[in-house]
């Protein structure tokens, strides 16, 4: 049932915010840190883990993807609901940092590529 | 009229769903006719979302009665429960096959995104700390702005413009890609899995490779991939740090 993959999104989901709740108070922080992050690699894990058990019917997966797949839309409506004004107000910043930030990544692609593939070779 | 919209008021999150709908079948359709794909729709409908906060002030187009809904769908809690959804694409076994190409590629990529980022705010004048590390982290991708902008408390105008930069990042991914591949010498798979880490913003990145080379497309979306959860898993935490050390 899909129910069951959204359900296993849902423990990663709240599992990985509380990691990232209480390693914020251990730090010293009254916020959340890093706990999209940890909730992903909570998902992969189980979710492999799962499959390896034979655990996960197509139907599971698809709870799953249906709200990987919302996740343009939902990216759109937060775009929508952001203080535009104040940041329009701050001049050509994000074209300017937008532009340099990716042409920096450009440029590093030869150079990365470079140390991967040697050490392939080895 | 006045039932229609007590109706929509009660249903803000059912109205959000047909309002993000409209507006993503508008972008691809001028994205597809004006722009022959070399913009991607989703750019165009998160720069139309963008345009659309221009409505209101503080909430952007949630201040209007009628889209309070978007706040709703665009809130926090859909937001990274979609994002976390997206992980499992990444079958944890193809890491390895990544190599260390990829590994590198993504650190590399999450590292001088954000470093880059922060040196360019503070030319640009930013001096509090919250604001460097949102907009590095927006130098990241879309996403990777607003969640660290959140857990550090910056202000909502600091996370607009984070995601602005991303959304200019996926443009010029998209339209750069092509023109520079030669250049950089992305031509193959092993290129093209750390072109993926070091653009990261996945959208950019598979629209960049499939207008350069279709094949390559699965093994730059693949690092790519891991990309906005490693942004959101240091930017917030290790590297806000790191400039709280340094500054």
């Amino acid at each position: 049932m899909k129910i069951y993959g959204v359900a296993l999104l849902a423990f990663c989901f709240l599992l990985g915010k509380l990691i990232g709740n209480y390693l914020g108070v251990l730090i010293g922080l009254q916020s959340d840190v890093g706990g999209v992050g940890f909730a992903m690699l909570l998902l992969m894990v189980s979710y492999t883990y799962l499959k390896k058990k034979g655990l996960v019917k197509e139907m599971t997966t698809q709870g799953v993807l249906f709200w990987s797949s919302m996740y343009l839309p939902i990216i759109v409506a937060m775009a929508a609901t952001q203080n535009v004004k104040a940041a329009v107000s701050q001049g050509p910043i994000a074209i300017v940092i937008g532009v340099v930030v990716t042409l920096t990544g450009f440029l590093l692609v030869p150079l990365i590529s470079k140390i991967g593939q040697s050490k392939n070779r080895e | 009229m006045e039932v229609a919209y007590k109706l929509i008021d009660k249903n803000g999150l059912v109205f959000a769903f047909l309002v993000v709908g409209v507006i993503m079948y508008l972008s691809f359709l001028v994205s597809e006719h004006l722009f022959r794909k070399k913009i991607p729709g989703v750019a165009l409908a998160v720069f139309a979302g963008l345009i659309l906060a221009l409505l209101g002030s503080k909430k952007g187009i949630a201040d209007i009665p009628l889209f309070t809904g978007m706040a709703l769908l665009g809130g926090s809690m859909l937001r990274d429960f979609s994002v976390v959804a997206t992980a499992m694409g990444a079958d944890l076994s193809k890491i390895k096959q990544a190599g260390w190409a990829g590994i590198v590629g993504l650190f590399a990529g999450v590292f001088f995104s954000f470093f880059v980022g922060v040196l360019l705010a503070y030319f640009l004048g930013y001096r509090d700390i919250e604001s460097l590390t949102t907009i590095g982290a927006g130098a990241c991708t879309y996403i990777v702005g607003p969640i660290t902008g959140a857990a550090v408390g910056a202000s909502s105008d600091v996370i607009a413009i984070s995601i602005a930069i991303g959304v200019v990042k996926t443009i010029v991914a998209t339209i750069g890609t092509p023109l520079i591949a030669k250049a950089i010498r992305l031509d193959n798979p092993h290129s093209a899995l750390v072109f993926g880490g070091l653009i990261g913003t996945t959208s950019g990145v598979t629209a960049g490779l499939a207008a350069t080379d279709a094949k390559l497309v699965p093994y730059g979306a693949f690092t790519a991939t891991f990309y906005t959860g490693l942004g959101c898993l240091l930017c917030p935490s290790l590297f806000y740090f790191v400039l709280r050390a340094v500054f």
